[in-house]
């Protein structure tokens, strides 16, 4: 199936696969008897930047969610480098505010049975948040609790750091700071990023290859290739021109407000790049699967 | 002091000082629900225990295990809220176990003492049973601590760093099956949330860390045990509810005193 093979292709040198972190292939996703994503191969390599873009209800959420293993996918598979150490910033933590406890006990248990072993005023000082640790968690604002998370998941040592939407309730300086800190953290450490994001501008900067999600992959490759494609452009035209709150593009399907796929009359055009040819649309082709 | 309350202050103790440190898991992982749903699952455990012909104890377990299982399963589904099949689980089960508790033909305790416990006539053999039970359900929780702890402040973290979180949640839910079976007899099914949730709220001001907590609301638990059967002894009035009104009398401690401290 040419489709399948569209995710990985570009952008990446043939026959480099031995570094390969993690890798999703021929994934399919069906939450409620509808197929939610369709990834032909999606992976990361080592000391690479990959970044998941999309709109709404696109599905990056849910790749990265199959790829840490925390949602079974109805077919595919996800291969992972034995013995990957994975650090995982989460886009919130469920944590009650009933339970009392620090910035420092939080780290602490990054790795269990080595909270006392743990260099964590270095790895705080690396994130830049070194004040608030003797602070209680659920006192952080939004930007420092973005770090401390990202601290969190670099106390792992991992040779993986997964960040869905790392930039979350941060202001815009803020957000420009914290991709510059991931740059910065993969340089030092050579570890892979994948990396899910809807700010477009800054996330590009800190990217070496984006993954372009509409519930399939768009398009993949260096983000200078990727923002000229004209299924990039079809998907984030607007929005990147700067309007945020609406978005609208040519597809083979649309969106219900709350992001889910509405059916989209036949003949539209897509959003694969006119000289690959065109895949079946990926909806249609597996119905009620599960 | 009279024997009668020596044993009742000596149980009642007991099963604070451990209802205390889960009672800080049942908030952390806001499951105060939970307990409802168990203590509901209590009464049929006991109808049914006693129509199967084994110990109220043991039926109140089994039930509360079964109670367990199926709302892990439940969960699994995902169509409903949590909560929604809670109250489902919850009073499926309470009706069940009235409708069963209907069919022992009038059982000994009788329904007034299910639903509001009789602490004050707990056998020297209760005393021994709730410490046996309460220094298991301690050691297991000892073993849980680490993975219970990581899984209450962040589940989906807590698995991508290893955890198994499916199996520690059912161990607690399964622990907290055991204590809501020993807590019945003292405070009766419609309190036993209570001895759970009010001792470790009243602490949460107080603690700095969530060991502390656990401490803490263990003594606060065994305190209220010890002010509530004071009162009762001396205004003559039902020992289940005393105990939660002096667990009450804490919380508001608890809720004054650190604003107090701070001026």
């Amino acid at each position: 199936m040419p489709e399948l093979r569209r995710g990985e292709g570009l952008g990446v040198p043939v026959g480099n696969n031995v570094d390969i972190l993690i890798a999703a292939s021929g994934l399919e996703v069906v939450r409620g008897g509808r197929l939610i994503l369709t990834v032909g191969e999606a992976n990361v390599h080592a000391g690479e930047v990959v970044t998941l873009i999309g709109p709404n209800g696109a599905g990056k959420t849910t790749l990265v969610r199959a790829m840490l293993g925390l949602l079974h996918p109805g077919r595919g598979r996800i291969d992972r480098r034995p013995g990957l150490r994975i650090g995982y910033m989460p886009q919130r933590l469920s944590l009650d505010r009933a339970m009392p406890l620090t910035v420092e006990r939080f780290l602490a248990m990054a790795v269990p049975g080595r909270g006392g072993g743990l260099n964590i005023g270095a790895v705080l000082e690396e994130v830049g948040a070194e004040r608030v640790r003797k602070q209680p968690f659920q006192d952080l604002s939004g930007g420092e609790l973005q770090r401390v998370l990202l601290a969190r998941a670099l106390l792992r040592g991992p040779d993986l750091l997964v960040l869905d939407e790392p930039a979350q309730g941060v202001d815009f300086t803020g957000q420009a700071d914290l991709y510059r800190l991931i740059g910065d953290i993969r340089d030092r450490r050579g570890c892979g990023v994948l990396l899910v994001s809807h700010d477009l501008h800054l996330v590009m900067a800190a990217t070496d290859r984006v993954i372009c999600l509409n519930t399939h992959v768009c398009c993949a490759g260096h983000p200078e290739i990727v923002t000229r494609d004209p299924a990039y452009l079809a998907l984030f035209g607007r929005q990147a021109a700067g309007a945020f709150a609406v978005y609208h593009h040519d597809h083979d399907h649309g969106h219900h407000p709350d992001g889910t796929v509405a059916p989209w009359p036949p003949g539209r055009g897509g959003c694969e790049p006119e000289p690959i040819t065109k895949g079946p649309p990926s909806h249609s082709g597996h119905p009620g699967d599960g | 002091m009279d024997d009668f309350l020596i044993r009742a202050l000596l149980g009642g103790m007991g099963i604070a000082l451990i209802s205390g440190p889960l009672g800080a898991f049942v908030s952390w992982r806001r499951m105060a629900f939970f307990g409802d749903t168990l203590a509901h699952g209590a009464l049929l455990g006991i109808a049914l225990g006693y129509l199967a012909g084994i110990t109220a104890d043991a039926g109140m377990i089994l039930i509360g295990l079964a109670i367990a299982a199926i709302l892990v399963a439940l969960q699994r589904g995902k169509n409903h809220a949590s909560d929604t099949l809670l109250a489902i689980v919850s009073h499926w089960a309470l009706a069940l176990g009235l409708v069963a508790l209907s069919l022992t033909n009038g059982y000994g305790p009788g329904l007034r003492t299910i639903l509001f416990g009789d602490i004050l006539s707990a056998s020297w053999g209760d005393v021994a049973w709730i410490a046996g039970c309460g220094a298991g359900v301690a050691i297991a929780l000892l073993f849980l601590w680490r993975p219970l702890l990581a899984a209450a402040v962040d589940e989906e973290l807590a698995r991508v760093e290893g955890v198994p979180v499916a199996w520690v949640s059912f161990a607690f839910m399964a622990l907290l099956a055991v204590v809501v079976a020993l807590a019945m007899k003292m405070v009766g099914i419609l309190l036993v949330t209570a001895l759970l949730i009010i001792p470790a709220a009243a602490v949460r001001p107080l603690a700095a860390t969530p060991e502390g907590m656990a401490a803490m609301s263990a003594v606060a638990g065994s305190l209220s045990v010890a002010g509530g059967l004071w009162g009762s002894f001396r205004f003559d009035t039902p020992a289940g509810p005393s105990i939660v009104v002096a667990a009450l009398v804490l919380f508001a401690l608890g809720a004054v005193v650190p604003a107090f401290l701070r001026r």
